[in-house]
This record gives C-alpha cells, structure tokens and sequence, in this order.
C-alpha cells in the first residue's frame, strides 16, 4: 500500500502553517503581561492560535488517507522551518547542532517518501 | 509570622525536580502517541479525500471538513489528550530548559511507529521507512545541544 502524495502535500503544508502559529505564539509570550483583559486583547496570541487550528485542519486532511508510519514522520520538517524563523525573526543563531538536526531531518524525510515510492 | 518548614517546601531538590520533569515528558510522548492514533482513525472515519489545490481553490471546504471534525468521537479524544499534553508539558517545563528534552520528546516518533504498525490497518515498514524515522529522532534530538 502507498501513501497518496496528496497526503504528503497536505502534512506538509500543515506543519508549515503551525510553524507560523510557533513564532506569532513567540511574539504573544514576549507581550504578555497584566490582567486577563489584556490577554484577551494580545492579537498576536489570537493569531497564533488560529494558525495552529488551521495547521491541525490541513494535518487531518492529510491523515485522513494514506499511512501514519509515513505521514506522521512529515511533521518533523516543522522544526525546519521553526528554526529558519528563529533565525529571520528573533535573531536566534544557527548552531552546529541545529544545522546537523536539520540535515539529518531532512534526510530522514526523504528516505521516508523514498521508502514510499 | 513564616515557620522554616514552609520556606524548606519551597527549595525543592534540584535532581528530584529534574527526575518529575523528565517523567512527565516522558509520559507526554506516550499520550501524544497515542492521540495521534486516535486523530489518524477519526480523519479515516470522515472519509474525506481532498487535495491542497482543491482546498485553496475552494476554502469552503475547510468549513465543510470542520463540521465533520468536531462531532467525531475519536477526533475529540485525540485533541482531548492533546489539550492534556499541552499542560502536563507547560507544568514539566516550568523553570527548565526544552533543549535538554528534545531526546525525549524525539520518541514520539518512535511510538507514533510502533502503535501504528500494532493498531492501524495497512501499515508496513520497509529499510527505508525504519531507517528515516531513525534519522529523524537522531535529527530532533540534538537539536537542542549547546554548540
């Protein structure tokens, strides 16, 4: 049985949106503080949270057919983009340990849609 | 007036703290495991069959696809124990640092596997398949070491 790429489109577009929710989570956290009332006023975390639904609708999508073995393993592609955003936003260094962990990630992926085909 | 038993209660030990933290990740990807299971059997009951083109062409059927989602039984267990795992996680990372427990978290990986080939239909793993999600649990576990 194989996977359907379709599936593997909708994961990963997934995983890319929720890594969107990460950083405007991120910029929330930074302007949080004070009463309740300013918590509910904090866009950023509003924004943040809707990415997440979002990111979890396109992640269903994507399960719904096809193998978990193979679409669940896609999420991990998030922490790329994450750290790519880490660095473009908040000025977060790229370390020796996070480009081998992407490298390695990345190869993990593609051994995976390669065990697929 | 403050009596010394309370201030005491309030040093805890700093390996016992790191033992509770490290357990309660550890169950963390055991219940995230196994709500992806839960999420994986719910979409199959939906029974949808959509491709991205079709969803940014027709954005309606996010509405639609919605719908389904939120009165299916298993979908809301998966999501429940998400919402668990979320807060078990914020308690367990309460004052310490999350690039130490990336080696945990990266299990989730391997019982996502596990579970699946055990409970779901169709699953199957081939050199390929075992040898990548290998490469990715190394991959997300030291992601967070210190150079």
């Amino acid at each position: 049985m194989k996977t359907p790429l379709s599936s593997i489109i909708l994961v990963l577009f997934g995983s890319f949106i929720g890594s969107f929710g990460a950083v405007f989570l991120k910029l929330g956290a930074e302007h949080m503080k004070g009463s309740l009332a300013r918590l509910l006023n904090n866009y950023w975390l509003a924004v943040g949270i809707l990415l997440y639904l979002l990111s979890s609708v396109f992640y269903m999508m994507g399960v719904a057919q096809g193998q978990l073995t193979v679409l669940y393993p896609m999420v991990s592609l998030g922490y790329i983009w994450a750290i790519i955003w880490a660095r473009l936003f908040f000025k977060e260094p790229f370390t020796i340990a996070k480009i081998g962990g992407l490298l390695m990630i990345i190869f993990g992926v593609a051994l995976i849609n390669f065990g697929n085909a | 007036m403050t009596s010394p038993t309370v201030i005491e209660a309030t040093v805890p030990d700093e390996r016992a703290q790191a033992r509770r933290s490290f357990l309660l990740v550890f169950s963390c990807t055991l219940i995230g495991a196994l709500a992806q299971i839960f999420v994986k059997q719910g979409t199959a009951q939906l029974g949808t069959h959509v491709t991205l083109v079709q969803v940014l062409r027709e954005p309606g059927l996010i509405v639609r696809f919605c719908l389904g989602v939120i009165t299916n039984m298993k979908l809301f267990i998966g999501y429940g124990m998400y919402g668990i795992n979320t807060f078990l996680m914020a308690l367990a990372l309460k004052g310490r640092e999350l690039s130490r427990l990336y080696p945990i978290i990266a299990l989730t990986y391997v019982w996502v596997t596990i579970l699946s080939l055990f409970v779901l239909p169709g699953e199957h793993l081939n050199f390929f398949r075992t040898t990548g999600i290998a490469f990715i649990v190394c991959g997300v576990s030291v992601l967070g070491l210190k150079k």
